[in-house]
Formats: structure tokens, sequence, C-alpha cells
């Protein structure tokens, strides 16, 4: 055997890639998942990763835990964790790495726990997998890790299922567990996405201080440059599957030299603290009058036992001038989206009164309210689940405007000039939804929504789900849009930094009630309520101090 | 809790009362009736009959033949059987062990295989054994059950002399292993089918488990792959199938009717087609209430079980 002479990684290096390639199963849309990609990770320090989806980093960070699907394999390249080659190295060491030398915590809290073991067993079972300590020093050990991630009550979270706990508060109970062994290396795939901005704020803050304090070694996996600003040593960019720039965070941040990473610097929507200029319009009266809305959720109700009560939607007020947008900004519970589907009449009120062009709807009844429906269109959050799957686009979008008694001729005439309209080729009618990439899809969407020449628009998180610079796109069409139709929009987001994008007054939404209003350069520079400066306080990136991301300049 | 338990025992008399309603007066809708079979019996006289008729009740409106019956019931009195006269809850409870021993031993073989089947298939998906449990759930499931009977027989009782072809027990002879004896055959007959059903839904219920987040997160803490199937596949995937046995649990007692007939089984199936029949109303109605009783309960007993095994769900 060939003793191949390549310079060690040095001491201060965690975990070192090297020409890293993962290919991808025929068939894919290429042949690898990433290719000769190489990065260290330096003792000590946050390494951010960061690209669209579809880059490669993912894919990365599960070779790096061994864990790759059996499909895809790693063909070439190097990983050094901590001075070890893990590539070729056989299932049961690569096992016996994985929570002691390397742990991983995921996106999604929610669906990341077992749901059936309580928040200390699981802790108790990485221990318990590499042998270490009695179930009396364990249970001891889960405690103390409980504390240190900041939970309330330790001695009762480790008994807790995780159902009773919070997003936020599960996340801290994934980092609990991939702490519990001291692992030298830390690997967070997109820890806060799926988080509320004021919930990701603190998360970001406790990998940081605990990084600090252990003197751990992270690698974390975004696609948010505000994030990368907020914690990263230095940061590695990702494009389809290759490395196309990485340096210290200073200087990818400050002077990005890649086409690519300037774009996606200068995508990642900032709070501008400007107003909009606003559409003029010939009427002026407000198309939508909304005068103390309630909604209230009750549950469990029955002969036997008691009701519970959550008021989802409590007495909001507000109008809405024709050909202008408002925003609806608030974290996961705060009853947004609840608002939106009462406005669309998806949800039935339990009090007050919506009036649109100076009709109550909120008592109208599914007949009466149904001619109506054309004028009020909604934009949905996941463009993925919202078209079905078996209608060709052209089925998707002349259906309702058919319904409604327009002539399939004329609909499908109407149809293909939406759909130029909206940046897709005609030829896209005959097609079917898995043929899109999301953001052609939520542009169908909008096209969908157009076809009723609709007077009102709700965007229920209608860019949510998107990469930055699709979001982009997808918010630059949406003002056109408006400013040639002159209609009005709702738009539902809990991104603080999207809705001064787009809005020309925004709504803060707190349990069930529009804590402030105003516009954008209000909410963001002059907050009046305590919560909206808390929210704007939590957005990453934008704190006074930190290291601002530039967008370059051409 | 007790709140729950309420609620469903309101909604369980309704619904009895419902079926009994039902059952009581379609049952009176078939022609003939219990005395058809006298009628071509050239000793009854039309005096026999009707005072045949007096006896029995049946000579009241069919109405009042009804709340008699539910009046008595609620008391505890099933009535009696039109052909022997004897109380009908003694004549379910002549058949009930039967059928309990055969479809009670064919459902355990049936659990145990199809759990391991389903999860076996679905950690080896697309492996040679998941396409033969496929191939050979689809064979089970649309060859009838009778069939399958009557070439067990042939084989095994008729050529090799192996297995009795029919009966539950050798007259004269009452041991457990001559019991045992008995049972192989048709229990492993009727089992065929709900192992194929059983490791359907176990298979597609492991793999729905597999490909959940947390079953990545037990892979990432460094587990077996042993342990991290065993305890966050597995349990995760028999949560659904709670309900499915629930489901299952009233067909263990009132019995497989198909099979019994083949295997000439004293079980229940044999008994309801027995009592059809004859016309033996009472019978028929307490096997109806039966059943109904046994399928509320089943359900009870898995909605319980479910509660008790997921914390997420609470009772109320």
């Amino acid at each position: 055997m060939v003793v191949s002479i390549q310079p060690v990684a040095p001491h201060d290096v965690a975990l070192s890639v090297r020409d890293l390639t993962v290919n991808l199963p025929k068939g894919m849309e290429r042949t690898y998942a990433v290719e000769n990609i190489s990065f260290d990770l330096k003792r000590g320090q946050i390494l951010c990763v960061i690209g669209e989806s579809g880059s490669g980093k993912s894919v990365t960070a599960n070779a790096i835990m061994g864990l790759l699907s059996k499909v895809i394999r790693v063909s070439s390249g190097a990983i050094h964790l901590d001075g070890m080659n893990i590539v070729g190295m056989p299932q049961d060491k690569l096992r016996s790495l994985r929570g002691r030398v390397v742990s991983m915590i995921f996106q999604d809290p929610l669906s990341a726990l077992n749901p059936l073991m309580t928040v200390g067993a699981q802790i108790d079972e990485v221990m318990a997998a590499h042998g270490v300590g009695t179930p009396k020093s364990r249970r001891g050990r889960a405690i103390e890790l409980l504390t240190e991630v900041g939970l309330p009550d330790p001695e009762l979270m480790y008994h807790q299922y995780p159902f009773r706990l919070s997003g936020g508060q599960r996340q801290r109970v994934m980092i609990a567990m991939a702490l519990a062994l001291e692992p030298t290396i830390l690997i967070a795939d997109e820890p806060t996405t799926a988080l509320d901005v004021t919930t990701q704020a603190q998360i970001l803050e406790l990998i940081r201080e605990i990084q600090r304090r252990k003197g751990m070694s992270v690698m974390f996996i975004t696609h948010d440059f505000g994030v990368v600003a907020e914690i990263a040593d230095s940061v590695v960019v990702m494009e389809k599957g290759h490395i196309v720039e990485q340096g210290s965070a200073q200087q990818v941040l400050k002077s990005p030299g890649h086409p690519y990473t300037r774009r996606l610097i200068a995508a990642v929507p900032h709070l501008t603290g400007e107003d909009r200029v606003p559409l003029e319009t010939a009427d002026k009266a407000p198309i939508l009058k909304v005068e103390g809305l309630v909604k209230t959720y009750r549950s469990g109700s029955s002969l036997f036992s008691a009701q519970r009560v959550v008021p989802a939607v409590n007495e909001v007020s507000f109008d809405l001038a024709p050909g202008r947008t408002l925003g609806v900004v608030g974290e996961s519970g705060s009853g947004k989206s609840s608002l939106g589907r009462l406005l669309i009449k998806l949800l039935d009120s339990d009090g007050g009164g919506i009036l649109f062009e100076g009709r109550d709807i909120a008592k109208l009844s599914e007949a009466e309210f149904r001619p109506l429906r054309p004028r009020v269109q909604m934009i949905f959050q996941d463009p993925f689940a919202s078209l079905n799957p078996r209608s060709t686009i052209g089925h998707i979008l002349t259906v309702g405007p058919v319904a409604h008694g327009t002539p399939y001729a004329k609909a499908r005439e109407e149809a293909k000039a939406l759909l130029a309209h909206v940046g897709l080729d005609a030829g896209a009618f005959d097609r079917f939804p898995h043929e899109f990439s999301g953001g052609q899809r939520q542009r169908i969407g909008i096209a969908r929504a157009l076809m009723f020449k609709p007077k009102l628009l709700i965007a229920d998180e209608a860019v949510s789900a998107l990469d930055v610079s699709i979001q982009a796109q997808i918010l630059r069409l949406l003002d056109q849009i408006q400013r040639e139709t002159g209609v009005s929009m709702i738009f539902i987001t809990h991104d603080l930094r999207v809705a001064s994008q787009i809005c020309d007054e925004i709504a803060v939404m707190q349990k069930g009630r529009i804590v402030e209003r105003g516009p954008p350069s209000q909410i963001f520079l002059d907050p009046q309520s305590a919560y909206t400066r808390e929210l704007v306080a939590a957005i990453p990136g934008e704190q006074p101090g930190t290291t601002r991301p530039v967008a370059a300049n051409g | 809790m007790r709140g729950f338990l309420l609620n469903r025992l309101s909604q369980s008399l309704i619904l009895l009362l419902i079926v009994s309603v039902i059952g009581f007066f379609v049952l009176n809708l078939l022609p003939g009736g219990p005395l058809a079979q006298f009628g071509l019996d050239p000793s009854m006289t039309q005096d026999d009959l009707d005072r045949l008729k007096e006896q029995l009740g049946l000579n009241r409106p069919l109405l009042m033949q009804y709340l008699d019956w539910a009046w008595r019931l609620l008391q505890g009195d099933w009535g009696h059987s039109f052909r022997d006269g004897a109380p009908v809850l003694a004549v379910i409870g002549r058949h009930v062990f039967a059928t309990l021993l055969l479809m009670g031993s064919s459902t355990a073989i049936a659990i145990a295989i199809g759990t391991w089947i389903g999860i076996r298939g679905a950690t080896h998906r697309y492996s040679l054994f998941d396409y033969m449990a496929t191939v050979g759930a689809m064979v089970a499931l649309s060859i009838p059950t009778f069939w399958f009977g009557l070439v067990g027989i042939y084989i095994f009782s008729l050529q090799l002399g192996w297995l009795p072809a029919g009966n539950m027990y050798t007259i004269g002879d009452g041991s457990v292993l001559n019991y045992l004896h008995h049972l192989i055959l048709p229990s492993i007959v009727l089992s065929l089918v709900h192992v194929a059903i059983w490791s359907r839904y176990m298979r597609s219920a492991t793999l729905d488990a597999i490909s959940q987040d947390f079953v990545k997160t037990a892979r990432a803490k460094g587990l077996s792959e042993r342990r991290v199937i065993m305890k966050h596949v597995v349990g995760n995937a028999l949560l659904p199938m709670i309900t499915l046995a629930g489901v299952q649990l009233p067909s263990i007692l009132t019995g497989a009717l198909v099979t019994e007939t083949v295997f000439t089984w004293p079980g229940m199936g044999r008994l309801f087609l027995d009592s059809l029949g004859y016309s033996d109303y009472p019978v028929v109605m307490g096997l109806l209430m039966f059943s109904a009783i046994l399928v509320i309960l089943g359900n009870l007993i898995a909605d319980i079980a479910v509660a008790l095994v997921d914390p997420r769900i609470r009772l109320g």
C-alpha cells in the first residue's frame, strides 16, 4: 500500500474537507451533489455555509455526519474529523463518532424529536448509546444540560414530552442533546429557519455563547446572509455543488468577490426605513374597512367536559385604500393567518364587520358571498402544496373563471397572456406543476389569483418558502402588478424585512390584537410599542455595531 | 377521562338502540318467519300453529314485540331460542369458546408474523424479500379463504394424513393436545388473509415513520441501527396499528363464517348462519347485539390504548 504523503491537517483545524465529490444517482438534473469542494473549519470558530436550495450544503453536512442515504455516495475526496479521515470508514466506527465527536441539529425542531419519548429519555439515549455513565449520572448530566441551554424548570422539563414545548424550547432540547458528550464539532443545519424572529435571535445567541464557552467548532448552514452577519467567523458560499467563494466573514460580507455572492447579498431584504411611494388612485374611499373583527377558537366542547377558548383575532380594526398594501406582521400564533382567512371568508367571524367596497361581507352566507369571491383572491404560502398536481397549469388557471361564467376560449387567452405577464413561457399552459421550480410555481399561484381581476389580493406568507433571490423577484413582480392593476394587497408575513420592502403600512399583531400600525419608517425607526421594538431588535444582521452586509454596487 | 367515558357511553347507547331497531324490523321483513318450518308438516293443524304463535308472542303487533324484547334485554333477559328453548346467552356461551380459540390463535399468528414482515419489508425496501412479501400478500388477499381451506384439507388431511380435516376435537378425547391438533390447519388458513392485511399496513406505517426527522436525529446521535428501528421507528409505526387492532377485535369473538363452515368448527359464525336458517330470531338478535357491543368495546379499548401510548393524546 502506498503511503500518500499529504500535509496532515494542521492541529488548529477541527474539520477539514478536501476535494470532496458526492455523486447523485442517474437521472437527476446533475451528476453530482457537490464537486471538488475543500474547506477547513478552524477550532473554536463558527463557519457559515451559505447557499440556496440545491446548492449542496445539506449534502455536505450529511456526508460529514456519515448519514448520506444509500443511493448517493462520496466518490472522491477526504473528510478529516479531528484528524481522522472518515471517508470509507466502516459503519460502526462512524456510528461511534456521531454524537461523540460530531453532532448535529436540524431545521425543524417540531419534527426532530421523537414524540413518544420524554425529553430526558432522548438526552439520556445519546450518552447510553456511547456507553457513558450510569443511569443516575446520566440523569444528573441531562438536567445540567437542560439548565445550560436555558430551559425553565429543568427537573420538570426532563419528564416532559416534546409536544408540550414550543419550537424554540424544542430547539434548545436538540442543542442540549447535541452537547451531551461535548463534541468537538457541532453541525447546525438551518437551525433557526423554522423559528420566529425573536426566537431565532435567542437561539443564535445561545449557539454563539455555548460555542465561546466550550471552544467548540461550529459548522452553521444557512441561506440567510442576515444570520451570517450575526454569528460567522468565516464563510463558505456554495452554488450548484461548487464553492464559489470563501473567506472571513468580514471579507465576504464587505467585499464579496464572486457575482453570485454579490447577488445573494443584494437579494437579502433590508429594513429600508423608507416609505414606499404610494400609488396615486382616483378613488380614495377605502376598499376594505375592518371593524372590531373577532374570531375565537373553541375546542373540546361536549356535554360532559369543559371548553377551551382561544381568542385568535381580537377586536381588530383597520382600513385599506385602493392600490395600497397593508403588511400584517406577527409571530406564529399571533392570529395573522386567521385574520387572512377571515377576510376571504374561509373562516366565519364571531363578531365585528368586514366592509368590502362598502358592503359588510362578514354577515353574508356562502351563497351570497359567492359572486364577490372573484374580487377577493388569495396567494398561498406553499407553492408545492397549493397547486393540484394532477391538473395542467391551464386547467388550474381557467377552472375558476369558467365556473364563474367566462367562456373557455376567452379564459384561455387571458391565462396565456397572464402567464407571459408573470414571467413564464406561454407553453406552461399545457404543463403540470411538478415541472416547475418553487419560484415559478408561486408565479403560477399569482397568475391564478389575477385571473379573476381581483380588487383585493391576500398574500399569506407568499414568499416565505422561497430562496432569497427568488423572494426578491416575486416581491418585484407583486409591486409591478399592483402598479399596473391598482389592486389592493394584504401581505401577511412573519418577516419584517420582507414587509418593509412592499408595504405602504404595517400592522404588528400580537396575541390576536394589532399592537401598532403605521408606515415602515415609523415601525422600524421609531417603534411605539415595546413588542414592535423587540421584533425589530431581533432581526438578524440589522443591529448597530455588527457587520452590516453591504450590497455591491453593480 | 370520566367525561370521555360518559360521552362514549351515551353515544354507545344510542348506537345500540339504532342497531337493535334496524335489526329487529329488517329481520321481520324476511318472508317465512319462525313458523314457516312447520307449514309443510301435515300433522300441524292451524290451531297448533296459532297456539305456538301465541306462546311465542308472535301474534302481537311488531312494535309491541320489539318493545317487549328491548325491555327484557335491558333487564338482562336476552330471551330464549325458538329452536330448543335454551336461553340465548347460554347458546352464545356454548359457541363463543370455539370461536375465541380459533380467532384468538389466528389473530396472534397474524399480528406477530404480519408485523415482522411489514417492518422487514419497509427497512429492506425493494429487496427480494419486500417483493415476495408484496406478491404473497396479493395472492393471499385475492384467493378466497375457502379455497385455501379445501386445498389445506386435501394436502394435509387426505394426502399426508397429518392433520384432522375438521371439528374442534375428537369425540371421546378432550385433551389439550387433541384440541391443538385440530386447531393448526384452520388457524393458519384463517391467518393468511390477516397476515397479508396486517403486513401491508405495517409496512406503510413503518415507511411513514422511517422518513420522519426524528429518525435522522436518532442516527445523528450515534444510536445503533437496531435501536433506531426498534425504538424510534417501530414505536411510532405501531400507533396507527392499535386502532386497526381495535377494529379487528370484535371479529375475534364473532367468528369467521367461511372458515368455520369449511372446517365444521362449532363457532359463532356457524351459529349465526344456522339461526338465520331456522328463523331463530331471539338468537339472531342476540348475536347482533353481542357483536355491536363488541365493536363498541373494541374501538373504546383502542382509543384508550392509543391515549396511554401516545402522550400527545388526552381523552376528554
